[in-house]
């Protein structure tokens, strides 16, 4: 009996101890394993159109950012510097953003992306399930979702899980 | 800090116009009330203990504008609930479905107050069935000679 009333308790602590260790504020995506869903739209700067059909056949990550995001800002040198490996395609989706804040931006803290989208007033970010800027996904050659990364992207991330992610994808089925 | 600013400078540019704040969309009161009834079940997902109805977040604000618009083009609550669902997942809705991943949510409290009154039960049968510790002959013959005699305090 005793034994057993001891047992209950550090039960209890352990699972308890588990609920406190968990962010709350981390929402697992239902999209993950899911196509990408399409979007058209222009891009910041540009009078040409972006579409994830373009991307078709590549291993590419779209990153949600916005001028306004205090967070996109410590985010924005490990994205630079990743962009400078040229290791896949990096596209910024600029979420509820001034376009002229955007520019800006870029033009002060160096531009990691090929091109930025504006999604102006949040709707494509609601497709995908955005709720705190900045988030990243990343998509494979088919346009499906594998990996949503909700906060900053970081060198740890990036070497840990990310970039060994994007090896296994390009390895995996339908390579060239 | 900004934008605080930005928003007292509005809300007295708002004042001097005598102007309203512009309701996007709603000014149909029937709309509004379903647009009520669901998204108080949802649930906001940048201040999570709010519900999309309560929150004023910005994304809250954008999510009821698209529940309004969905209104207005006559989906039903269900679908308007499965396109949050696709985004969001579960996690937005108040009241979870019932289904494997979410069986320990629904049946925990439960199993935990069974698990509770078999503690009892077990506890107090024990100690019912419990015999009393017989007195060994030397014992009984103190108990009793202590009984016989109450002022008498023997020091071993």
């Amino acid at each position: 009996m005793r034994i057993a009333i001891v047992v209950g308790f550090f039960a209890l602590v352990i699972l308890l101890a588990a609920g406190l260790k968990r962010d709350p504020r981390v929402v697992p995506s239902p999209l993950i394993d899911k196509p990408a869903p399409a979007f058209e739209l222009p891009r910041l700067g540009s009078a040409e159109r972006f579409s994830p059909k373009d991307m078709q056949g590549k291993v590419w990550l779209l990153n949600v950012w916005a001028s306004w995001c205090v967070t996109c800002r410590d985010e924005h040198p490990v994205l630079v510097d990743f962009a400078r490996t040229k290791r896949v395609p990096l596209v910024g989706l600029n979420y509820k953003d001034q376009k002229d804040d955007a520019l800006k931006w870029l033009s002060r803290f160096g531009d990691p992306y090929q091109f930025s989208v504006v999604d102006a007033d949040g709707r494509i970010g609601i497709d995908y399930g955005v709720y705190g800027v900045p988030e990243t996904y990343l998509i494979d050659r088919a346009g499906v979702i594998r990996y949503k990364q909700i906060g900053p992207v970081t060198h740890e991330l990036l070497k840990g899980k990310i970039v060994p992610m994007i090896e296994a994808l390009e390895k995996g089925s339908g390579s060239k | 800090m900004i934008r605080i600013a930005a928003l007292l400078a509005m809300l007295a540019v708002a004042g001097v116009l005598g102007a309203k704040e512009a309701v996007p969309l709603g000014d149909d009161p029937k709309v509004e009330a379903r647009l009520t009834a669901i998204a108080e079940e949802l649930r906001c997902l940048v201040c999570q203990n709010e519900s999309l109805i309560a929150s004023r977040a910005d994304l809250a604000m954008d999510l009821k504008r698209q529940v309004r618009e969905q209104i207005k083009a006559g989906r039903s609550d269900a679908e308007i609930r499965d396109y949050m669902v696709q985004r969001y997942g579960d996690f937005v809705l108040y009241r979870p479905p019932v289904k494997s991943s979410t069986l320990p949510l629904w049946l925990g409290p439960f199993a935990l107050l069974i698990a509770g009154f078999c503690a009892i039960w077990i506890f107090v049968r024990r100690r019912r069935a419990a015999p009393q510790p017989a007195l060994t002959g030397e014992q009984e013959a103190r108990a009793d000679e202590l009984l016989a005699n109450r002022a008498d305090h023997p020091s071993r």
